[in-house]
């Protein structure tokens, strides 16, 4: 019997499973998929909003600009990477340069900090590729980037860390409640008890509401497609670039990643049914915008394309609340853009003014927000590296090429909380096969890893969970 | 450790290993390969096929065989070796930072550096194919490590994108251990392998190739199910109704080479954006003096024989550089004029000495042509061609009293004949 039961392990329900583990409360976290992050929180920008885009006194608004505040020291607690390297929504013409002010304006009411009107020569002097045609920005200097599964998988783990548990492949398809306590049965049978349950399923969270009566919370799907830029381009913009939002949508938008690579897009383009495959039309359209928004765009430096989903709600605006039909139920909804900003304060806000209304919290004294690694072997200093590979050998032997990830990360990741089975999750922890060959040399090798560690025959080894095994036997 | 080589060379596969035997045996014998793979060899080593050495040895020899020679080469001389070492960096002042389980990250500094760290696959994710991204989508190379090396299959039910000699290569090696390969797609109006694969490799086992087609969808949400393929235009655009479908379980991409030059670049040295890698002198010498460069991070060559050739003139002159000091350049540029992709070496340097062959592609097929060597209006040298084709490296010799003819640029162009 837990304490709570936390649904879904995107950034939101991985970021609450974490602040719950400050209290004294069991806990745990029901994923759907295979391994966390699987959902909108792993195939999105990664950027951390300044705060300006959602409409006053709406949640977005409230907690984004929150979030934002947050987001440096959260980060720097958990070893994730994020930059504060400031947005700059750009404007092309006079009537957008309005835009900007009434931007500034709204930003303003919200209580973002740092916002500057600048005109195009300060403009390029910012960002020396941006188009010619540019006639000015709005520059939030509070705007940043954040690896977001990097912060997902985090979270996650150092709530494993202080003693959450989590539950892979388990996909809730019924919630009783008998009495004070919840069943939560998952569709192969398996059953979790709990005191309190926090649906936080992203797409699937209507689904999840409508479980325990409430019908009204409904969950579309929207896709967005992206291209990705070596690092090699890395410094090809600094700044994240939006494009000045006009009655047709936000457009897309051109940032460098926590990862210093080039991010393209996204599209919007809304799903019956959610898909995350690329089309050539979308990925067109993303090159075409690019192509206004800068000059020399260097895509022949393209390393991938993908494609990601945001569940929005009907109500345009996040749904966090508790159930109207079934006390001890708790809704986070339609957490779109700016969700992974916000993702920090609403777990704090569910946790010390949701759940502390329906239990009494009490701080648990041994809670560490410390990961055990808490940093990326690349970036140490050669004397910190060697000190690392005295210990373990393994640490000075490369397996990925490109992102120069070595075997003792690919074994951390295996073995550390919340363990990678397979080779995408160990790519999601390590960065191994996301560089510029995209795992054309590492993939064999750290198959192998992932199989001696789990004590599996290779043939076994999959991509992303059951039906994506590498390969289909041996050779004669 | 020692810390300080007259030579160091990175990387252990042919051009390396050729290069080392070549320095040793003009005179500098303080030398160090840094190999990151655990053998000696390097892409060889999973090219079981045969047909390498057929210019150099007279005789058709495997990958492995073909390396075997010069990593006994190697071992029977006295040249240091570690393996299982990653070069992280370079620096212009040839100071290379590595790192391996035994040493941690450690600095070598040399006289004279080799660059030889072969070239990588282009991936799927570079062409921005449309569809699903499951498992089973490979590059050829890695199909075949898999298959050579590691001893699994990759799929049963195969589509290839990309007629380069991999792609041809894996065709048949796929269909030898028992796997259906459906088709093989080329953009191109022609294949970029060599000649005798199509025949070898598709044509020998009946599988088709479809020239002027592309995949233009992968379709599987966990494993490839099937993808599209289509025909393009002179664009390259996919022609709308001529659509196929093929169900399978693989696709391999087989789509370019590109050299690995990310140390070169992180050591300031100057890079072709045809070959994309360095701008050297026909010594092989980059543009920062006493850096070498040599195979297919220099350029992306059809056979090791040649990468082997051109690897040994590297060594040499890295030998002679440590021996008897860096040389003065006095260079022209030799540049690629029309029909002409690239030419290796990108300059010409009169105190070298030497004849000197021209290493250089085409960028269409071309039927009845000449090819000429000029400087400004003098013709150096003019070859008539009944055909030549982007997927054969061509080759002229530029005598050492032409290139005494010479006072300015030196252009290669190709007409055709009418």
């Amino acid at each position: 019997m837990f304490d709570v039961i936390v649904i879904g392990g995107g950034v939101v329900g991985g970021t609450i499973l974490r602040e719950l583990t400050k209290y004294k409360l069991s806990v745990c976290l029901l994923e759907k998929e295979n391994d966390v992050c699987m959902g909108q929180s792993k195939a999105n920008s990664g950027i951390v909003h300044a705060g300006f885009d959602a409409a006053p006194d709406t949640l977005k608004a409230k907690f984004n600009v929150l979030g934002n505040m947050m987001m440096p020291a959260y980060t720097a607690e958990l070893g994730v990477k994020f930059v504060n390297n400031g947005s700059l929504v750009v404007a092309f013409s006079e009537g957008e340069m309005q835009t900007l002010a009434q931007l500034k304006e709204r930003g303003e009411k919200n209580g973002v900090s740092d916002m500057e009107i600048i005109d195009q020569e300060q403009l390029r002097a910012l960002e020396p590729n941006i188009s010619e045609e540019a006639m000015g920005a709005l520059h939030a200097k509070t705007g940043g980037i954040v690896c977001p599964y990097g912060l997902t998988i985090a979270a996650i783990g150092n709530a494993m860390d202080n003693g959450a548990k989590l539950y892979t492949d388990f996909e809730v398809g019924a919630i009783d409640k008998n009495g004070a306590v919840f069943t939560v049965r998952s569709t192969k049978g398996e059953t979790v008890e709990g005191k309190l349950v926090i649906n936080c399923a992203g797409l699937a969270s209507g689904k999840i509401a409508a479980m325990v009566g409430d019908n009204d919370i409904e969950v579309k799907a929207r896709k967005g497609e992206y291209i990705l830029l070596d690092r090699e381009s890395g410094d090809f913009v600094s700044h994240t670039l939006f494009f000045t939002p006009t009655e047709k949508g936000k457009g897309i938008l051109v940032t460098q990643t926590a990862d210093r690579n080039i991010l393209l897009g996204p599209t919007s383009e809304e799903m019956e049914v959610a898909s995350t495959d690329t089309t050539a039309s979308g990925l067109a359209f993303v090159i075409e915008k690019v192509r206004k928004m800068t000059k020399n765009a260097p895509l022949f430096n393209t390393i991938t394309s993908f494609a990601g989903v945001r569940a929005y709600s009907s109500r345009h605006d996040f749904i966090i609340e508790e159930s109207k039909r079934t006390a001890g139920v708790i809704h986070c909804a339609g957490i779109e853009s700016p969700g992974l900003t916000s993702a920090p304060a609403i777990a704090k806000y569910v946790v010390e003014e949701l759940v502390g209304n329906i239990v009494k919290l009490e701080r648990n004294e041994s809670f560490n927000g410390r990961r055990k690694a808490d940093h990326y072997f690349k970036d140490l200093s050669n004397e910190e590296k060697n000190e690392i590979i005295k210990n373990d050998p393994s640490y000075g032997r490369i397996v990925c090429r490109c992102e120069q990830i070595t075997e003792g990360e690919i074994v951390r990741a295996v073995r550390e909380n919340p363990p990678a089975k397979n080779v995408d999750a160990v790519k999601r922890r390590t960065r191994a096969g996301m560089g510029r060959c995209q795992g054309g040399f590492c993939q064999p090798h750290v198959a192998e890893i992932i199989a001696r560690e789990l004590g599996i025959p290779f043939e076994q080894v999959t991509k992303n969970g059951e039906g994506s095994a590498l390969v289909t036997g041996v050779s004669k | 450790m020692k810390n300080y080589y007259d030579i160091v060379v990175i990387g252990g596969g042919p051009a390396g290993l050729a290069a080392a035997i070549a320095a040793y045996d003009n005179g500098a014998k303080d030398i160090l390969i840094l190999e990151r793979e655990e053998r000696l060899g390097g892409i060889l080593n999973q090219c079981i096929h045969n047909g390498f050495g057929l210019t150099r040895f007279k005789e058709s020899l495997s990958g492995p065989e073909y390396a075997a020679r010069f990593v006994d080469g190697v071992l029977a001389r006295n040249i240091e070796v570690f393996t299982q070492t990653t070069v992280l960096s370079l620096t212009k002042d040839k100071k290379i930072t590595a790192i391996n389980t035994e040493y941690g990250v450690f600095t070598v500094e040399a006289k004279a550096v080799i660059l030889a760290m072969g070239c990588r696959e282009r991936s799927r994710g570079a062409l921005n194919v449309a569809g699903s991204r499951p498992a089973g989508v490979y590059s050829a190379g890695t199909a075949q490590k898999y298959v050579n090396i590691k001893g699994y299959m990759p799929g049963k039910s195969v589509v290839i994108l990309g007629s380069g000699d991999i792609g041809l290569i894996m065709a048949r090696r796929m269909t030898l251990e028992g796997a259906k390969v459906h088709a093989v797609c080329e953009i191109m109006p022609y294949s970029s392998g060599l000649k005798r694969n199509i025949a070898q490799c598709l044509d020998d086992f009946n599988i088709p190739l479809y020239l002027n087609h592309t995949i233009t969808r992968i379709e599987g949400d966990k494993r490839v199910t099937g993808v599209v393929i289509s025909e393009v235009d002179k664009d390259k655009k996919p022609i709308s109704g001529t659509e196929m479908h093929f169900d399978c379980d693989t696709v391999l991409f087989s789509v370019g080479l590109i050299p690995e030059n990310e140390l070169t670049k992180g050591a300031e040295i100057e890079l072709s954006p045809r070959t994309r890698g360095a701008v050297v002198y026909q010594n092989r010498e980059t543009l920062v003096s006493g850096v070498f460069a040599c195979g297919n991070v220099l350029q992306v060559h059809d056979l090791v024989d040649f990468v082997s050739e051109e690897s040994e003139l590297a060594g040499v002159y890295a030998a002679k550089y440590v021996l008897e000091g860096a040389i003065e350049h006095d260079g022209v540029e030799v540049v690629n004029g029309s029909n002409i992709g690239y030419v290796v070496p990108q300059r010409l340097d009169k105190n070298i000495g030497g004849n000197v062959k021209l290493f250089f592609r085409v960028t269409n097929t071309f039927r009845d042509c000449t090819i000429t060597v000029k400087c400004g209006d003098t013709v150096l040298l003019q070859r008539k061609k009944k055909i030549v084709v982007p997927g054969e490296m061509e080759t002229l010799l530029l005598t050492e009293a032409k290139i005494a003819q010479t006072n300015g640029k030196i252009e290669v162009v190709l007409e055709e004949n009418v």
